[in-house]
């Protein structure tokens, strides 16, 4: 077996002409796989708005900063028939046991909350995943609340919200992410001079 | 034929995880259920299959000195196709074993596989090798992830087949170490039975 | 302080090996002996930090800037793999003993999933520099730890009577197993 010679410019040269080979390669999957990521992303999304605001035919959305917190929450624009149906709110939290937690809350145009579903999550398998509506009906509890009057926090904090069984800490940092929405919500659409769509 | 002895020795003889303890991280770290087990199995058998291949036909044209960062830009390319291909049409499964999917780049077992055979054997071997030994690879994960998703959740597969609560420690990180330590006991038992016959 | 939760988070809570499964081979495979496990730990401390490092400019001041951010992979795992190069040089002429002790397991430092992980974790958990720095030298503490106490047992182990099917790993993944349900306990701690 005949192998090429070890010398410093074959060496550069194959490991050059790899890297090229490579790159190239892969910048050509990159853009076929471009248009299938977003449209798998875009399709989470909407399918998690359509979760959590009433029926709609209009969809707005615009990036809005919370009072705290480092990233900006994405607010979508319910449309029907002109009125506005409800928001949904893209939220997160980074106090969850293991990172961040994202959440789609719904919210009705005078506040109340229509459902909450996760978006993405990093936490523990039979216990924090409870957020999550296919294992188990857990965050059925925010369906109706009003955060204008209900304490969108554990009961063991003073809230009025049922932890999860030995996942405290998820069930505190999905609050956490609710109550940041709820905020936003109240200030820029609640409140007058919301935001203009 | 010798090709397929070179195919079924990844199964049970030079099993990667059961004998070579090879690509433990992800073995312990994603079989949390049988699918997810599975689905890392089968991409990383696409990486081991491909890399295998593509080193094996350029075997020849690559300078002794600089054969392993070679073999690492090769892996680490299918890797990065695995990752955009799975984002774009796998979804789910990309949430599920998120980090563990650019691991793949350091399973010792691909690693292992085209420095200690597909570099020195010709193609043919190399494809019936990298089958063999990634499918085996695949097995062991199912395998694991079979029985921590039995004993933790009760099902497999997602198919409820216990009604009760399960063992929660073994969907957590010490049941995967449990469970892996005594599945590799059973291969050594399983082994040694089969050759006092 | 924010550094402090991210030194108690990486080192107990979520520890590398025991959490992550990030960096079993080594784990397994030098927890033998006392002595090389101290050295391994040492020598992977070194080559994470800096890997941290590295990986985190190359990826905040080239992927990003130039949309090439599906380069990460390979561009991530070439800086390891160079960085191993220059530290096995390194010791070969400072400590050519420790050298011999490490033997096959210096090179490894390249597969050696935790290095890797750390990095890529750094940048999805949106850290800064520093704070990167700080969780790297944390995560190299929480493989120490897990690594030199686990090797401590199983010098222990060795000396026992084991069934013969579970002697060697499937005795050391079942401590492991105990020892990952024993670090499960400071979960309420962050």
């Amino acid at each position: 077996m005949a192998k090429r010679e070890s010398t410093f410019i074959n060496m550069v040269l194959t490991l050059m002409l790899v890297t090229v080979v490579a790159s190239l390669t892969l910048a050509t999957v990159y853009n076929l796989t471009k248009e299938p990521i977003a449209r798998a992303r875009e399709e989470a999304r909407q399918a998690a708005i359509r979760m959590v605001v009433p029926d709609f035919d209009e969809l707005i959305t615009r990036k809005v900063m919370p009072a705290e917190g480092r990233d900006s929450l994405e607010f979508n624009f319910a449309i029907k028939d002109g009125d506005l149906a409800g928001v949904a709110v893209s939220t997160y939290t980074d106090k969850g046991f293991s990172g961040r937690i994202t959440a789609m809350v719904g919210f009705h145009p005078d506040g109340r909350i229509v459902d909450v579903v996760h978006l993405q999550h990093k936490e523990t398998p039979g216990l924090g995943d409870k957020i999550e509506k296919s294992k188990s009906d857990w965050s059925d509890q925010f369906q109706g609340m009003d955060p204008a009057t209900a304490v969108i926090r554990v009961t063991k904090d003073g809230g009025q919200v049922d932890a999860i069984t030995a996942a405290t800490i998820t069930a505190r940092a999905y609050c956490d992410g609710i109550q940041r929405a709820y905020d936003a919500f109240r200030k820029h659409v609640l409140s007058e001079g919301g935001i203009e769509l | 034929m010798s090709q397929i002895k070179n195919f079924t020795r990844g199964f049970i003889k030079e099993n990667p995880v059961f004998v070579l303890l090879l690509g433990l991280c992800p073995a312990l770290g994603v079989t949390t259920s049988a699918f997810n087990g599975l689905g890392m199995g089968l991409a990383t058998t696409f990486v081991l299959l491909s890399s295998n291949i593509v080193v094996s036909v350029i075997k020849d044209l690559i300078p002794n000195k600089v054969r392993i960062p070679s073999f690492i830009v090769i892996i680490a390319s299918f890797v990065t196709i695995v990752q955009l291909v799975m984002e774009a049409f796998l979804p789910e499964l990309f949430d599920a074993l998120g980090l563990f999917i650019p691991l793949i780049v350091v399973n010792c077992l691909v690693l292992g596989r085209a420095e200690a055979f597909a570099s020195k054997k010709n193609t043919l071997s190399s494809i019936a090798d990298g089958l063999g030994m990634g499918l085996g690879f695949a097995f062991a994960l199912t395998l694991l992830g079979a029985v921590r998703e039995l004993l933790g959740q009760g099902a497999v597969f997602g198919l409820s087949l216990i009604q009760a609560d399960g063992m929660l420690v073994f969907v957590l990180p010490p049941g995967a170490f449990i469970g892996l330590g005594y599945l590799i006991a059973l291969t050594n038992i399983l082994k040694k039975s089969l050759k006092t016959e | 302080m924010e550094y402090i939760l991210i030194i108690i988070g990486a080192v107990f809570v979520n520890n590398i090996v025991l959490s992550y499964f990030l960096g079993i081979c080594p784990y397994i495979g030098v927890s033998s002996k006392l002595t090389t496990s101290v050295g391994m730990a040492g020598a992977v401390t070194f080559v994470m930090v800096l890997a941290t490092v590295v990986t985190y400019l190359i990826y905040t001041f080239i992927l990003v800037p130039f949309q090439v951010t599906y380069l990460q992979t390979i561009s991530y795992i070439l800086v390891i793999s160079s960085l191993v190069q220059m530290v096995e040089i390194m010791l070969k002429k400072v400590s050519p003993a420790l050298y011999q002790a490490l033997g096959i397991f210096l090179p490894l430092i390249t597969t050696n999933c935790a290095v890797l992980g750390v990095a890529i974790l750094t940048v999805q958990r949106e850290f800064n520099l520093l704070e990167g720095i700080v969780y790297a030298i944390a995560n190299s503490i929480g493989f120490a730890l897990a690594i030199i106490l686990f090797a401590g047992i199983r010098e222990h182990l060795d000396l026992m009577d084991i069934p013969k099917g579970m002697r060697g790993a499937p005795a050391a993944l079942v401590v492991a197993g105990i020892m990952a349900l024993a670090f499960m306990g400071f979960a309420g701690l962050v």
